[in-house]
């Protein structure tokens, strides 16, 4: 567009009062603002600062922390030593060593005989919970982890089923229990008859 | 004998205190922001985090002492020191109570709540001292050899010679109505007629203005600016000197304040209750409180503002000093003069 197009709609700005060119007015709002917060933050419940130790951050349901490795009702891994969440990890923090299963285990062929996550390497990107055919692997709520040295951040298979049952009750398994009613994403998803894990799925219901 | 003796007591008791006061004016300042912020503040070390400036004082002491090898070392020194001590030397004749000779007396005869009571020049001596902190300032950012430092200290002195000029002038119709330099008349003045504010409105505005400069303070802390000059003429300091910064402009914030109350809020002044007359401890330490509150206020006012307003940019603040406080402050100086005259026939 040109600068002498008719259709250039040319705005001025309203002219300033004698009163207004001296800031004053624009000086005094701005004060009435800060003013309303500092009060407001200094005597009632203004702040929005959380208390940490003391008062807990709950973070939303999709929140990314911690991996678990889900156990099934018999108390066992539910990993089936596929390999696919170590492939589909993009920092390649994810090692597992698969072994045969024992004979009692019917449902599968290999389970994870060592299932080792660097969580320092991790970027929490969630990809191996979405890979997972099993819903073996998921990422909880589960944040305020620290260590004192490299290797303890290392977590192996028994620190990541503890980490299951700590955060079973908080967080039930995405999968494995009947969804909520109304959650009508997740209805859509588990009635489409589609492929083997989701008719695994109700078959664990 | 028990002259200099009481005037030892005296300056002790000022620094003692002012010092103290110091420390928790960064408390209050840190909850002040804070709250402006919508956080709670430092509410950790004690209870209300009371005890958190304690704290910060022994981490100052204890922090190591940096002095980068490429520094001009006796001026790099000196500086913090000259900017405490300019800070410092100006509540020598600032009146903390009434001063006079009714005053309730102990063994040395009446007490005068100033250091140097009596002073006719109390207001020129403020002026001359006060202005002297920006050496510390300037020097600091030379001696850094550090061209933020160095810009820091530039800025310092581009805007030193543009509030002084429009601050003397923007009292002169004060020290016109009263016709003393001393701050004790000027309160005095004020008692018996009407608070400085209302008399000079004008005057009061741009002695206000001036003294946010003249404290460094947002909207004008053009040395320090934090995100452009990444701290300013302080930023190769470290541990105490850089402590003793913080001390200087602090306690320039107290003696501003002082000033802004004693000159134009009416000093221990209170609207309809008729105290000026009254003497006795009671009455005195009541006329003491009622200024320290004063003075209060008026820094968290200072506070306040430095959450609310954003910084100047240097040729800005330079323009509203030379092309628009100048002019002001001296029209409201013939003005004052010509009505005084008028009035007097």
């Amino acid at each position: 567009m040109r600068s002498d197009d008719p259709a250039l709609k040319r705005m001025t700005p309203p002219k300033l009062t004698m009163f207004e060119q001296s800031y004053l007015p624009q000086i005094l709002g701005g004060l009435a603002v800060t003013g309303r917060h500092i009060v407001k933050a200094a005597l009632g419940d203004g702040a929005v600062t959380m208390q940490y130790p003391e008062v807990q951050h709950q973070p939303s349901p999709n929140y990314r922390g911690v991996h678990r490795l889900n156990k099934d009702d018999q108390g066992r891994v539910k990993c089936v030593a596929c390999m696919l969440c170590a492939t589909a990890c993009p920092v390649h923090c994810i090692d597992i060593v698969g072994a045969t299963a024992p004979a009692a285990w019917t449902d599968r062929e290999k389970y994870c005989q060592s299932f080792v996550i660097d969580e320092l390497r991790c970027i929490y990107c969630g990809m191996c919970e979405e890979a997972c055919p099993v819903d073996a692997i998921e990422l909880t709520g589960f944040y305020d982890i620290s260590g004192l040295s490299r290797e303890e951040m290392i977590f192996d298979k028994t620190k990541l089923l503890s980490v299951f049952d700590l955060t079973q009750e908080a967080e039930p398994m995405k999968s494995g229990v009947v969804p909520p009613e109304s959650s009508n994403r997740t209805m859509e998803f588990v009635t489409t008859p589609t492929t083997g894990p989701v008719i695994e799925r109700q078959q664990l219901v | 004998m028990l002259e200099i003796i009481g005037l030892l007591i005296k300056i002790g008791l000022v620094v003692g205190i002012t010092q103290g006061a110091v420390a928790y004016l960064i408390l209050v300042e840190r909850k002040i922001a804070a709250f402006a912020q919508d956080r709670i503040g430092p509410n950790r070390v004690g209870p209300l985090g009371l005890l958190q400036p304690i704290v910060d004082g022994v981490k100052m002491f204890l922090k190591e002492d940096v002095t980068p090898s490429y520094v001009n070392k006796p001026i790099f020194i000196l500086a913090p020191f000259l900017s405490i001590i300019a800070a410092m030397i100006g509540f020598a004749v600032i009146p903390f109570g009434p001063v006079g000779p009714n005053n309730p007396s102990l063994a040395m005869g009446p007490v005068q709540f100033q250091i140097a009571p009596g002073i006719d020049i109390g207001l020129l001596y403020i002026f001359a001292v006060g202005s002297l902190s920006v050496y510390g300032v300037i020097l600091a950012g030379y001696a850094s050899n550090n061209k933020y430092s160095f810009l820091g200290g530039l800025r310092s002195s581009a805007q030193l010679i543009s509030y002084e000029i429009p601050m003397g002038m923007s009292i002169l119709g004060m020290i016109l109505l009263v016709g003393s330099l001393d701050l004790n008349a000027v309160v005095e003045w004020q008692n018996r007629h009407v608070w400085g504010i209302l008399a000079q409105p004008l005057g009061f505005l741009i002695f206000l203005i001036c003294a946010f400069a003249e404290t460094n303070r947002l909207p004008f802390d053009l040395p320090e600016s934090e995100q452009e000059l990444v701290g300013g003429f302080h930023t190769e300091y470290s541990s105490m000197k850089f402590g003793m910064f913080f001390l200087g402009e602090y306690l320039h914030v107290i003696t501003v304040s002082y000033l802004v109350v004693i000159l134009f809020l009416g000093g221990w002044d209170l609207p309809f209750v008729p105290l000026g007359e009254q003497s006795g401890w009671l009455f005195t330490l009541v006329k003491m409180g009622v200024l320290l509150a004063k003075v209060l206020l008026m820094i968290v006012f200072v506070m306040w503002i430095r959450w609310t307003l954003p910084r100047f940019r240097y040729d800005r603040l330079m323009e509203l000093a030379w092309k628009r406080m100048i002019p002001l402050a001296i029209a409201n100086t013939i003005v004052t003069a010509t009505v005084l005259q008028l009035l007097r026939g």
